[in-house]
């Protein structure tokens, strides 16, 4: 008992790191190049967009998507590891 | 065909099919009421999560929202989207492991108090009633404009529809009608997206040819930036609110989307944490179709507007701008008798009033495209008012019947008579809802922000802080909560409906730190948060059983059996 909270105690520590490192992902996608360095990333061109511009209205959206997708591929493989997954 | 034999013809066609699915999914337990028995899929959940949350406002005004405001548009995009990897990452999976029926049920079992219950309950209702009305009047509005009937009438359709679905299937029902409104909503959304980017580009995909060069030669969003420049316009790109508020009211919408019940619920419909997790993702792949189109259509619609009506005589205006200022969302005014329309900045020179739902409600028209499109557009505004108001209406009556009745008034009710209550209490919404639709109160669309600000600021803390700290206890759950619905409220009644102090001391002067109502919620947020962690360490740990649900809840397995030891 005593060894399995220690292992549980790991899962969810790791879970943290996954959190915290895909949180500040998406703080820097949306928040950051979205808007508090709009103005900057605008003198950058990406085709026919200004960089910024399409941060805020195309690219924040897509990279949300693939967060959340890293987000299950690796609770998975977490859940596996601890043996904690379901049938 | 005509426009209007074509209308009725998919309108009925898409009626028949929810109401045919409603007596295929009846329920018949209060588990299958409250949570479709717990055993949908997540690629099903995933679809009605996305028709569950895309209103009427999403579907009709969003794009026409962001083709008047440029860049400002963004707030919406990135707000409605970005809560979803909130939900994903903090909320869902745990609060599918805790395996009940409601979010005010994880709220009152988590701070082990009645009153927090009532604080989520009072907060769930609000937040429900003040959304539930706009959807009853964008259905009476979608009627009234294709189908030429009154719309009072639509409402009473939609209410009627709703009912049906709503008391006799309850989350069943609802959640494989809501599977079925997103693919009529979302193929009624794309298809005039991929005829216009065609037309506008000859690129296929929208998300691509609003980047992409016209027919002159030239990137249409630099075309579109000299067009406004030249018609003293903020150039589409770049916008006119100020960084603060951008990033206050993005983040407010953000949190709001994550803490709303009738989207939270959904994630408890699923068997196993793991799929509460999948389902997050699919629901923002289904909901990012339509948000990284309406950006493409805004631009294809701002610049096809001006093309055709700006310096051009009035009398050469084609037959959609007749029809259109007949309903009044379009009004010319021939200020300097050139008979040309001036469509301007200054509010003085301008001749031309331009209603932001037209956008997305005429815009077949206006690009020429057939019959059965424009048709396919009331069908798809139809799906999108109709699904988000029964996922609503199920958080009301589920709030009534389960949270007041079952677990704090009569305890000892039969599972069949909750049922019935359940029922009774979805009746009684509707009808609510309906007279709210007929006769909205003059603040409903203002009510929105307050909406979003109101669950960012009390749903938001309370759940993130039950899942990651321990220590957290009622007192400082209630008092967070409270002081951040407090704050809000105020903030929204002084800021925004001037019902507070002097009217001449609440303009966008007198805003706190430059921050607008719509924003407000996250400050409201951050006080809870702030006001619970210091309230809850000056006060008396949790009990020990606490902690243990807490353990509970964050590990995945055993939350197939959870739900159903209920």
């Amino acid at each position: 008992m005593v060894r399995d909270n220690e292992l549980l105690k790991k899962y969810w520590r790791h879970n943290l790191k996954y959190l915290f490192i895909l949180l500040t992902l998406w703080f820097m996608v949306s928040y950051g190049f979205g808007i508090l360095l709009v103005d900057e990333l605008n003198s950058l061109r990406l085709w026919g967009f200004k960089l910024g511009f399409w941060f805020a209205q195309q690219g924040s959206i897509y990279v949300f998507v693939i967060l959340i997708a890293v987000y299950v591929y690796l609770m998975n493989k977490l859940d596996k590891k601890y043996e904690l997954n379901e049938d | 065909m005509n426009v209007q034999t074509w209308t009725y013809l998919l309108v009925a066609i898409t009626f028949a099919i929810y109401i045919g699915i409603a007596i295929w999914s009846r329920a018949g337990s209060t588990k299958e009421f409250y949570v479709a028995g717990g055993g949908v899929s997540p690629l099903a959940n995933g679809m009605a999560t996305a028709a569950d949350w895309m209103s009427a406002a999403s579907f009709i005004s969003m794009a026409g929202l962001i083709s008047f405001a440029g860049y400002d548009g963004s707030v919406y995009l990135m707000g409605w989207t970005g809560g979803y990897v909130l939900l994903a990452l903090l909320l869902a999976p745990y609060l599918r492991k805790f395996g009940k029926f409601t979010v005010p049920d994880f709220i009152g079992d988590r701070y082990y108090s009645n009153i927090a219950r009532l604080v989520a309950v009072i907060s769930a209702l609000f937040v429900s009633f003040t959304y539930v009305a706009g959807q009853m009047r964008g259905v009476g509005v979608v009627f009234s404009r294709f189908l030429e009937v009154d719309v009072n009438t639509g409402v009473f359709i939609g209410m009627a529809i709703v009912l049906f679905y709503a008391v006799l299937g309850g989350m069943k029902g609802i959640t494989y009608t809501q599977v079925a409104q997103y693919c009529v909503l979302i193929f009624a959304f794309m298809v005039p997206a991929f005829f216009l980017s065609i037309q506008m580009t000859g690129n296929p995909i929208p998300q691509f040819g609003f980047g992409d060069v016209g027919a002159d030669g030239s990137f249409l969003l630099d075309k579109l930036d000299g067009l406004h420049r030249e018609l003293g316009f903020h150039e589409y790109t770049s916008g006119s609110k100020s960084t603060t508020d951008v990033f206050f009211i993005t983040a407010a919408l953000m949190l709001g989307t994550a803490g709303l019940p009738h989207v939270i619920v959904r994630f408890f419909t699923v068997p196993r944490v793991r799929d509460a997790r999948k389902s997050a993702l699919y629901a923002l792949i289904f909901i990012g179709i339509l948000y990284t189109t309406a950006p493409a259509i805004a631009v294809f619609a701002r610049t096809n507007l001006i093309e055709t009506v700006s310096e051009q005589p009035y009398e050469g205006m084609p037959g959609w701008f007749k029809k259109w200022e007949l309903t009044g969302l379009l009004e010319f005014s021939d200020k300097n008798n050139d008979g040309k329309i001036q469509y301007l900045a200054d509010p003085e020179a301008n001749e031309l009033y331009i209603d932001r739902d037209i956008i997305v409600l005429a815009n077949p028209e206006i690009s020429k495209l057939p019959n059965w499109v424009i048709a396919l557009v009331a069908a798809g505004g139809l799906a999108a008012a109709l699904s988000t108001a029964a996922g609503l209406l199920l958080v009301i009556s589920s709030s009534v019947s389960h949270d007041l009745l079952k677990k704090m008034v009569m305890p000892d009710i039969s599972e069949k008579t909750e049922l019935w209550a359940a029922r009774g209490s979805a009746l009684v919404a509707v009808c609510v809802a309906g007279y709210f639709g007929i006769h909205p109160p003059g603040f409903v669309a203002s009510v929105v922000a307050l909406a979003f600000g109101l669950a960012a600021a009390s749903f938001f803390p309370a759940i993130v802080l039950g899942i990651f700290s321990k220590r957290m206890n009622k007192e400082g759950a209630i008092a967070g909560m409270v002081l951040g619905l407090l704050v809000t409220c105020f903030y929204i009644a002084k800021f925004r409906l001037k019902w507070i102090g002097d009217p001449a001391t609440s303009g966008a002067d007198y805003w706190w730190f430059g921050i607008s109502p719509e924003g407000f919620g996250t400050v409201g947020m951050l006080l809870n948060f702030i006001v619970a962690i210091i309230v809850s360490r000056v006060t008396k740990r949790p009990p020990d059983e606490i902690g243990e649900i807490v353990e509970s809840i964050r590990y995945p397995k055993g939350a197939s059996k959870s739900i159903s030891n209920h």
